[in-house]
């Protein structure tokens, strides 16, 4: 999600305001949030982000159309975990979850991981073919942006090259 | 092997080199967290699954070469005492040795390897290293990763990488760490400098010895937050050539100010350190932390000679609570262990 301030970098700050019934969502980047002189709270606890979340969501009544309505007592048909419990204590409880409630779950995840939501790094070996070169390609690309930012010109034409080289 | 034996040793990876680096570095940590397919995360895993699990990990992890011996503790089945001596040797996570259910820990006998099972997740492996060393620690444990991963399959998913019980954790399940000595950026009231480093780098700071930051006697540990969308090399990577050195080079910048600008202001503060440490009949945990904080500091910038680094760096990790216990081989109250500690750090500081 980009920063709605510049509309450049990504937004790591979310925040949900109701005023009177109306909800209001502000996306910012941790830059734009410091200018706009709002004390971040680097470190917010998983669940008590997820309670804002859970909180924001209108309970009744017509929705509106763009906002996901969270169902807190839906339950993931293998374990059984909701995200009424998760929001009192923030473990998932089996791998499908990740599925089950991608939704929620995405801007958690990225508000944790400054903004990311894509692994890059270690693969076990048994991961097919496909999913390796994609994994490959993000790390290739994160690369790039740092010899960009380090603005070592010459090992990131060398990056774009190996990129250029997945079909 | 047992815990007990542990309790008059320090740990092999605490302290160590006697260069610029290792004065500020104590030790580094890796630490993964990896889960097992074909079994729910443990708040949904029935206890009978876990004992399970539990078995079949601790199978794999003996039977798997780890460069050293190993033994296993179950912690469940484990005294209050042993549990609290694994925490305040940093092999087991307080939420290990205070949770419950089956579950266990596999530790290699130099300490520098451990492997809770069934804690947050259902492996969590660390290894541990003297001083700046996490390249080390990354090649140890991706090994020991890789020699597991043969055995037995972890839940991975193209996306979000190795799935945790906590998002997170998320992507690599790496946490990577440095426990740091900064007396010299305490004292000279500039601790910010190393708290907006760590702030700006996404990485986390807690103290090192008890609970809360504030406690701690200067000592700190800083780890990483992102473990999605980062690579472990990465991590690593900005461990070592950015963060790292810039933190080094403000406790070192302090340290000099220090000895240029109030010379015996920093040595009053270290000789009374050493005095009361000399002397003192009865002392807590939390005053001989700071004490011997100071006193460390004294040792590493030539203020005080004839006494060994290593010592203080032994004194710190068999003084806390449970060690004395075994030591004692009986329950201690707070006043008997405050009368041992005192006794220890007399004899062992003693002047001749
Ligand atoms: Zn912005
Ligand atoms: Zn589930």
């Amino acid at each position: 999600m980009i920063c709605q301030s510049c509309k450049e970098k990504t937004a790591t700050i979310h925040l949900t305001e109701i005023t009177s019934g109306q909800r209001c969502e502000t996306h910012l980047c941790q830059d734009c949030a410091r200018q706009q002189g709002l004390t971040v709270k680097t470190q917010m606890p998983l669940n008590e982000l997820l309670n804002t979340l859970l909180s924001a969501q209108p309970k009744t009544g017509n929705p509106a159309p763009s906002s996901v309505s969270v169902q807190s007592e839906h339950a993931c048909p293998s374990c059984g975990m909701t995200l009424k419990r998760f929001a009192a204590e923030p473990l998932l409880g089996c791998p499908n979850d990740y599925a089950e409630f991608q939704v929620e779950l995405l801007p958690l995840i990225e508000q944790s991981h400054n903004g990311k939501s894509r692994h890059c790094g270690k693969v076990p070996a048994g991961t097919s073919d496909q999913d390796r070169k994609e994994i490959q390609l993000i790390q290739l690309r994160r690369k790039l942006e740092q010899a960009i930012k380090n603005e070592d010109y010459e090992a990131a034409a060398k990056i774009r090259d190996q990129i250029k080289q997945y079909p | 092997m047992r815990p007990a034996d542990l309790c008059n040793y320090p740990s092999s990876w605490f302290g160590g080199g006697s260069d610029v680096v290792s004065e500020v570095v104590i030790s580094s940590r890796i630490r993964l967290a990896r889960n097992i397919a074909g079994y729910e995360f443990l708040p949904c895993l029935p206890p009978d699954r876990q004992r399970q699990l539990l078995n079949r990990l601790k199978d794999i992890l003996l039977s798997i070469d780890l460069g050293n011996k190993v033994f296993f503790v179950d912690i469940d089945q484990a005294s209050d005492v042993e549990r609290n001596l694994l925490t305040e040797r940093h092999l087991i996570s307080r939420r290990h040795a205070h949770g419950k259910g089956p579950r266990g820990v596999v530790v290699a006998e130099d300490e520098a390897f451990t492997a809770m099972i069934n804690e947050e997740d259902h492996l969590r492996m660390q290894v541990f290293a003297a001083g700046l060393q996490l390249n080390a620690c990354w090649e140890r444990i991706n090994r020991i990763d890789d020699a597991i991963e043969k055995k037995i399959d972890y839940t991975f998913d193209s996306r979000f990488g190795y799935l945790t019980a906590c998002p997170t954790n998320l992507g690599t399940g790496i946490r990577v760490s440095v426990m740091l000595h900064l007396p010299a950026l305490k004292l000279t009231g500039q601790m910010e400098k190393f708290i907006n480093t760590a702030r700006d780098c996404d990485m986390a700071v807690r103290g090192l010895f008890g609970e809360g930051t504030d406690a701690t006697g200067d000592f700190f540990q800083l780890s990483n937050q992102v473990t999605l969308g980062v690579s472990e090399k990465q991590v690593v990577e900005d461990f070592s050539s950015n963060v790292v050195p810039r933190i080094i080079a403000y406790e070192t910048q302090s340290r000099q100010a220090l000895l240029e600008k109030r010379p015996f202001a920093l040595d009053d503060k270290i000789q009374r350190a050493l005095g009361v440490l000399r002397s003192a009949c009865l002392i807590s945990s939390q005053e001989a932390l700071f004490l011997l904080s100071n006193v460390r500091l004294g040792v590493n910038l030539g203020r005080i000679k004839n006494i060994n680094i290593a010592t203080i760096n032994e004194l710190f990790m068999l003084t806390q609570p449970a060690h004395l216990q075994l030591r004692a081989g009986k329950i201690l109250d707070a006043d008997q262990r405050d009368t041992l500690r005192a006794e220890i750090i007399r004899t062992k500081l003693s002047p001749n």
